[in-house]
C-alpha cells in the first residue's frame, strides 16, 4: 500500500479519480486528527470537506473546553476518550504549536440542597480517571474567583481541565497531516457512498473518489454518511449552542472554566475565559432541524446572560464584542458512535461527536488509526514528522528578536488589525502555508485579525487587499467564507 | 396658496421652515431664527441645488480612485445627470485638489473637480 | 531611545489640529505618529462636502479639509511618521511604536497628546441576532470601500441607525447605483445633523423609519433579507410588527466608540459617559503631561468642533512643555454634568489658572424643547439660556468666565443642567 496503489480508473469516457487507501468525510477536529494520526503510516489519504476550510462546522464553534472528565457517563466511550485526550493536550500543543491552557474548571454548586449532586459529580469524575477533583467551599472558591455569585456554595474543582483554541488545534492537526502527505479536498460535497467489489466508492460535487477505507467524521451529516452504508440507521440532531463573546478588556473576569451544577434552574451556563483573554458565555441547547441553522436568536441571547448571572456577579456585558451559534452532533444514545459499520467493512464511522468532542480529539483519532491499521496492517511512514510550526505571533518574541524579525521582514512591523494587532506578515503568512486561508473569515481563525473589538470594520478592506493579491483573486472574488459569502457586489456606477 | 414644509439646513440647529408658495414664488416665511434660513427656503422652493460628490478611476496611483465633486452646487434635478457623466471617466495619476476631471458636468456649466491629491 | 517634547498619537483631524497649535505656541520637537498610510484620518474617506464652515469659512469635502492642514503641517516642518502603530505608552510618557520601515521606536515624550480617534459600535456590540452572512458592513467600513477602493459593498441595502455616516452612505450608495430601502433608527429621533436627513434620504425619497431596529438577519452566505421591527418606549421590539425586507446588504451606524485602550493600559481615568479620557480645562487627563482631544476624547459632530478643540489641546500641551512638569498646585473644581446634561468636557477646572474664557461642551441625553441651559456656581446660577431645542445628536456648549470663577469664594463646584420651562 501507499504511494504505488493511486491508479487512475476510466470508466468509458469518464475519469474516475484517484484511489485512495483512506478517505476521511469532514475536516472538522475529528477528521483532522484522524487524519494526522493516520499519516503516521504509508496510506494514501484524502480529506473531503464540503466546506472551503478546514473547520468550519461543530469545531469552530463550541466552548473551546479541554474537559477534565467527569461529566460523561462511567465506562462509557466518552469517558474513556475524555480523559485520555486530556492526558494526551499539553504534550500534542507543544508539539502542534497550538494554544492550550490548563487553568482549571470549577463547578459551582448554587444551593446547599445540592451538594450530593455535587459529591456524585465528584465520585463519577474519580472512577473516570480524572485527577487532582476535590471539593472547596465558598471561602476558597471565592479566593479563585472573586466575581463568583453571592449565591455560590461550594464547587467541584478540577485542575486538569484546561482551554484550548479549537481554530488552532485544527489547523494545527490539518496542516501536520497535510505535512505528512494527507490531501485535502474541499467544496466537496459528499452525495453518496457505496461498495463496489472491495472498495468504497464516493460520490461528491467534484467527482468520484474510490478508497479501500472511508471514515465517517462528517459532524451533524454523519447519519446521513452513515444511512448511505448501513441499514442500521443513526440519527443525529443539530443541537444548537449560542454564545456571546467578551473583549480581551475583561480579561481575568474568571480565570477558571467556571460551570453551573445542573439543578433546579436548568443546566446552566459556562462563563470561560478563552486561550486568548476574552470571556466566552455559553452554550444554550436547543435541539433543531436544519444542519446549517447557525443564527442566534433574540432569547437565546437574553438566556445566557440571564443564566451567566447566577454564577457570577458583575458580568461584563458592556465587552461584548459578538455572538454566535454552533450546532452539537448529537447521536441519540448520547455516545461516540466510533467503530466498523456492521456490514460495511472498511467504513469506519467516527459520528455522535458532541462534547467532549474537542478534548477527546487526540484520542479519537488515535482510535480510529488503530482500526484502520488493525484492518489495513500499513507499514510505519517512516518520514513522518510529527511536528508542526504554527503562525509566528510576533508579540511572543522578546523586543530585540521582534525588531530583527521586521528588520528582516518589514511585513511583520505593518499591523493590520489594530484591536487584536495582528500584523501584515501574520496574514500573509496564514494565506501562503499549506491548507492556507482562501477567505476573510480563514484569516480570521487562523491569525485573530478581525477578531476583536471592531469586528473587521477597520482591517477587512486592508485584508481583502492582502487576499486578493496573494491568491490572485479580483475584490468581487473574494469572499467571508467561501461559497457565495461575496463581500463585494461590483464598482462604483457599474450598473448606471 | 401652497404650503411647504421644509427642515433648515444652513445649521445644525435644522428650523422647521414653513414657507406660503403663490404661483411658484415665495411669499411668506416662518420658522426660521436667521436670515439664512430664510435665504435657504427661497432657493429650496425656487430653484434647489446642490454639490454632488462622488469618486472616479484613477490609472497609475497610489489608490484606485479620486474623490470628486462639483465646483459649485448644481441644479437638484441634475444631481442624477452629473453621476451618470462621471460613469467611465478615468483619469491619469497624479492628481491635484482643484483639477478639473469633467468640464461642464451634463450642461450644467459647472466643473466637475478632484478634492484630494492622488500620486 | 529618541526624544520629543510632544508625541501626537494619531494623524487624523485632533493630530494634525494640536500640532500645528504646539507649534504656533512655541513647542519644537513634535512627532506625529499615524497608522494609516496617509495623513488626515478618517477624513480622507469622508468624500462628501460640508466640513470648514466655521474653520474655513467655506464648504470643503473631507479630503479638502484633511489637505489644507496637511499642508500646512508640512510647511510647518513638524516630524510625521506614516504605518505607524504606537503599542503601548507608559505614564512617565515612554511610546512605543511600530513600523515596517523603523521596526520598534521608543520614544520618550515630554507631553503626549493622545487622538486616536473612534471606531463604529459593531454588530457583536449591538446583538443583533441572526445568521452571520457576509453583506454586514459597519458604514464606516463601506465608506472606505466605496469611497478610497471604488467597490460596491452590495446592491441593494438596509441601513439600521441615522447617524450621519450612515446617513451619507445612504446618499453615497444610491448615488452609486445602489437601491437603500430603508434606514432603520432605534430611537425616536435621529442622531444624525438635519442637514443631512434632508440632503441623504429626503432627496432620495429614502424611508427614514424612527423607533425600529433590525431583530433579524437572513441568509447563510450572503444577507438575504432582514427583519425590522417596532420597538416600544424601552427599546424593546413589539412582537407582530416584524416587517421583511430583502437586500444583500445591512450597514451598521449605531454609534462611535472612543478608541481608548491605548490610554487606559496607560493609567488614565475614563469617563463613563464619554468612554473617554476625563480631561480638565488644559485637556490634561489624570495623566500629567498626557493630553487628549478630537474624538478619543468624546464624539464630536463636526470635525471644525474637532480642530478647534484640538487646538486648544496643543496650545496646553506646549505650555505644559514649556513650564515644565508639575502642575502649579491649585484647587481644581469638578463641573457636574446633571438633569439631562450627560457630560461636560472638561469635567473640571483650575480657575486660577484657566483662561480668561473656558467653552465647556456637552451633549444632552435627551431631545428637550423650549429648554433653559444653565450653570450655577455651587448654588448661584450664573447663566440660563433658553434653547428652543436640544437634541443628543448635536453637541452643546456653554462658555465660564474666569472673572466669574474667582468671583466665588472657596467655588467647590460647577454645575452644568437642563431645566424645562
Amino acid at each position: 500500500m501507499g504511494e504505488s496503489s493511486k491508479i487512475f480508473l476510466w470508466m468509458g469516457k469518464r475519469k474516475v479519480d484517484i484511489m485512495y487507501d483512506v478517505i476521511i468525510i469532514g475536516a472538522g477536529i475529528s477528521g483532522c486528527a484522524c487524519a494526522r494520526e493516520l499519516s503516521r503510516y504509508r496510506l494514501s489519504i484524502c480529506v473531503l470537506e464540503r466546506e472551503e476550510d478546514v473547520c468550519c462546522g461543530t469545531s469552530k464553534a463550541n466552548s473551546a473546553i479541554v474537559h477534565a472528565g467527569f461529566d460523561a457517563e462511567n465506562g462509557s466511550l466518552m469517558a474513556k476518550l475524555n480523559v485520555e485526550g486530556n492526558q494526551k493536550m499539553e504534550q500534542l500543543s507543544k508539539e502542534l504549536d497550538f494554544p492550550f491552557q490548563r487553568n482549571g474548571s470549577l463547578v459551582v454548586c448554587l444551593d446547599e440542597e445540592q451538594a450530593p449532586d455535587l459529591q456524585a459529580l465528584y465520585q463519577r469524575g474519580i472512577r473516570n480517571g480524572v485527577e487532582g477533583l476535590k471539593i472547596i467551599d465558598r471561602t476558597e472558591l471565592v479566593k479563585l474567583e472573586p466575581n463568583i455569585s453571592e449565591h455560590a456554595v461550594k464547587a467541584l474543582y478540577a485542575p486538569s481541565g484546561g482551554i484550548v483554541c479549537p481554530f488552532g488545534m485544527t489547523f494545527a492537526f490539518a496542516e501536520n497531516a497535510a505535512a505528512n502527505g494527507v490531501k485535502f479536498q474541499f467544496e466537496t460535497k459528499v452525495t453518496a457512498v457505496g461498495k463496489q467489489e472491495d472498495f468504497w466508492m464516493v460520490k461528491t460535487s467534484q467527482g468520484e473518489f474510490q478508497a479501500r477505507y472511508v471514515v465517517n467524521a462528517a459532524g451533524v451529516y454523519a447519519d446521513e454518511i452513515h444511512n448511505m452504508v448501513s441499514a442500521d440507521k443513526l440519527h443525529i440532531t443539530p443541537r444548537k449552542g449560542e454564545y456571546c463573546l467578551m473583549d480581551h478588556s475583561a480579561k481575568g473576569f474568571v480565570n477558571h472554566t467556571v460551570f453551573q451544577l445542573p439543578g433546579k434552574y436548568g443546566k446552566g451556563v459556562l462563563v470561560a475565559p478563552t486561550v486568548h483573554g476574552n470571556i466566552l458565555v455559553g452554550p444554550t441547547a436547543v435541539d433543531i432541524e436544519d444542519k446549517e441553522g447557525v443564527s442566534t436568536t433574540q432569547a437565546g441571547l437574553e438566556e445566557l446572560l440571564d443564566k451567566a448571572s447566577a454564577t457570577v456577579k458583575n458580568l461584563p456585558v458592556r465587552q461584548i464584542i459578538t455572538s454566535f451559534a454552533g450546532l452539537r452532533a448529537h447521536e441519540d444514545g448520547h455516545e461516540f458512535c466510533i467503530g466498523q459499520v456492521e456490514g460495511a467493512e472498511g467504513f469506519i464511522d467516527c459520528a455522535g461527536i458532541e462534547s467532549p468532542g474537542l478534548t477527546a480529539a487526540p484520542a479519537i483519532g488515535r482510535m480510529v488509526a488503530d482500526i484502520i491499521r488493525e484492518l489495513a496492517c500499513p507499514q510505519e511512514n517512516s518520514n513522518f514528522v510529527g511536528t508542526r510550526k504554527g503562525i509566528l505571533d510576533p508579540r511572543s518574541l522578546e523586543h530585540e528578536k521582534r525588531a530583527e524579525l521586521i528588520r528582516e521582514h518589514p511585513a511583520y512591523g505593518a499591523i493590520v488589525c489594530r484591536c487584536e494587532m495582528i500584523t501584515q506578515g501574520e496574514i500573509e503568512d496564514a494565506i501562503s502555508r499549506p491548507l492556507g486561508a482562501k477567505s476573510l473569515d480563514g484569516v480570521k481563525r487562523r491569525t485573530r485579525a478581525g477578531m476583536g473589538r471592531c469586528q473587521a470594520g477597520f482591517c477587512s478592506p486592508k485584508t481583502m487587499e492582502i487576499l486578493a493579491e496573494k491568491r490572485g483573486l479580483t475584490p468581487s472574488q473574494i469572499t467571508k467564507c467561501g461559497g457565495n459569502s461575496h463581500l463585494i457586489a461590483g464598482t462604483n456606477k457599474d450598473r448606471i | 396658496m401652497e404650503t411647504r414644509e421644509l427642515i433648515c439646513i444652513g445649521c445644525p440647529l435644522g428650523c422647521a421652515l414653513k414657507v406660503e408658495i403663490d404661483q411658484g414664488k415665495p411669499v411668506n416665511i416662518t420658522g426660521n431664527t436667521c436670515k439664512r434660513g430664510e435665504d435657504y427656503a427661497r432657493k429650496e422652493v425656487v430653484n434647489p441645488t446642490r454639490i454632488v460628490t462622488s469618486t472616479v478611476a484613477v490609472e497609475g496611483g497610489s489608490q484606485r480612485t479620486v474623490s470628486v465633486k462639483t465646483r459649485e452646487d448644481i441644479p437638484k434635478e441634475k444631481i442624477f445627470e452629473v453621476i451618470k457623466a462621471l460613469k467611465g471617466v478615468s483619469v491619469q495619476a497624479p492628481v491635484h485638489i482643484g483639477d478639473v476631471v469633467v468640464c461642464n458636468a451634463a450642461d450644467t456649466g459647472v466643473d466637475v473637480v478632484a478634492t484630494r491629491n492622488v500620486i | 531611545m529618541i526624544k520629543y517634547d510632544i508625541v501626537i498619537v494619531g494623524g487624523g483631524p485632533a493630530g494634525l489640529s494640536a500640532a500645528l497649535s504646539a507649534k504656533e505656541n512655541g513647542a519644537e520637537s513634535i512627532l506625529v505618529l499615524e497608522r494609516d498610510k496617509e495623513l488626515g484620518g478618517i477624513l480622507n474617506q469622508c468624500i462628501h462636502n460640508g466640513f470648514g464652515l466655521h474653520t474655513f469659512q467655506e464648504e470643503l469635502t473631507g479630503p479638502e479639509y484633511a489637505a489644507r492642514f496637511i499642508e500646512k503641517l508640512k510647511e510647518a516642518q513638524i516630524a510625521y511618521k506614516l504605518d505607524t502603530m504606537v503599542i503601548s505608552i507608559s505614564s512617565d510618557k515612554v511610546v512605543t511604536a511600530m513600523n515596517g520601515k523603523d521596526g520598534i521606536l521608543t520614544i520618550q515624550a515630554k507631553a503626549v497628546i493622545l487622538a486616536m480617534g473612534c471606531r463604529e459600535r459593531s454588530r457583536g456590540a449591538l446583538n443583533i441576532p441572526g445568521y452571520r452572512p457576509a453583506g454586514v458592513y459597519s458604514a464606516g467600513t463601506a465608506q472606505r470601500l466605496v469611497n478610497i477602493e471604488g467597490l460596491l459593498p452590495g446592491r441593494e441595502a438596509v441601513i439600521l441607525g441615522s447617524g450621519d455616516i450612515g446617513l451619507i452612505m445612504a446618499r453615497r450608495l444610491t448615488l452609486e447605483g445602489a437601491k437603500v430601502k430603508v434606514v432603520v433608527e432605534l430611537l425616536p429621533y435621529s442622531g444624525g445633523l438635519k442637514r443631512n436627513i434632508v440632503q441623504c434620504l429626503d432627496d432620495f425619497n429614502i424611508p427614514l423609519k424612527l423607533s425600529h431596529t433590525v431583530v433579524d438577519i437572513d441568509g447563510k452566505d450572503r444577507v438575504k433579507g432582514v427583519t425590522i421591527a417596532q420597538v416600544d418606549q424601552d427599546r424593546k421590539p413589539i412582537p407582530g410588527t416584524e416587517q421583511y425586507y430583502a437586500c444583500d446588504t445591512l450597514l451598521l451606524s449605531c454609534g462611535l466608540i472612543p478608541e481608548n485602550e491605548l490610554s487606559q493600559e496607560l493609567g488614565v481615568a475614563i469617563h463613563p459617559a464619554t468612554s473617554g479620557p476625563r480631561v480638565d480645562e488644559s485637556f490634561q487627563t489624570s495623566v500629567e503631561g498626557v493630553f487628549a482631544c478630537g474624538n478619543v476624547l468624546h464624539v464630536h459632530d463636526l470635525v471644525d468642533f474637532v480642530s478647534k478643540e484640538a487646538k486648544a489641546a496643543g496650545r496646553h500641551a506646549a505650555l505644559f512643555v514649556r513650564d515644565g512638569a508639575g502642575r502649579k498646585k491649585c484647587r481644581e473644581v469638578p463641573i457636574l454634568a446633571e438633569n439631562g446634561v450627560r457630560y461636560t468636557v472638561p469635567c473640571s477646572i483650575h480657575p486660577e489658572q484657566m483662561e480668561d474664557a473656558q467653552t465647556v461642551r456637552f451633549r444632552v441625553g435627551d431631545v428637550y424643547r423650549n429648554c433653559f441651559i444653565c450653570v450655577y456656581l455651587d448654588e448661584n446660577c450664573i447663566s440660563r439660556k433658553k434653547r428652543l431645542v436640544a437634541v443628543p445628536g448635536e453637541m452643546e456648549e456653554v462658555i465660564l468666565q474666569k472673572k466669574d470663577l474667582q468671583a466665588v469664594l472657596g467655588l467647590s463646584q460647577i454645575t452644568v443642567r437642563i431645566e424645562e420651562a
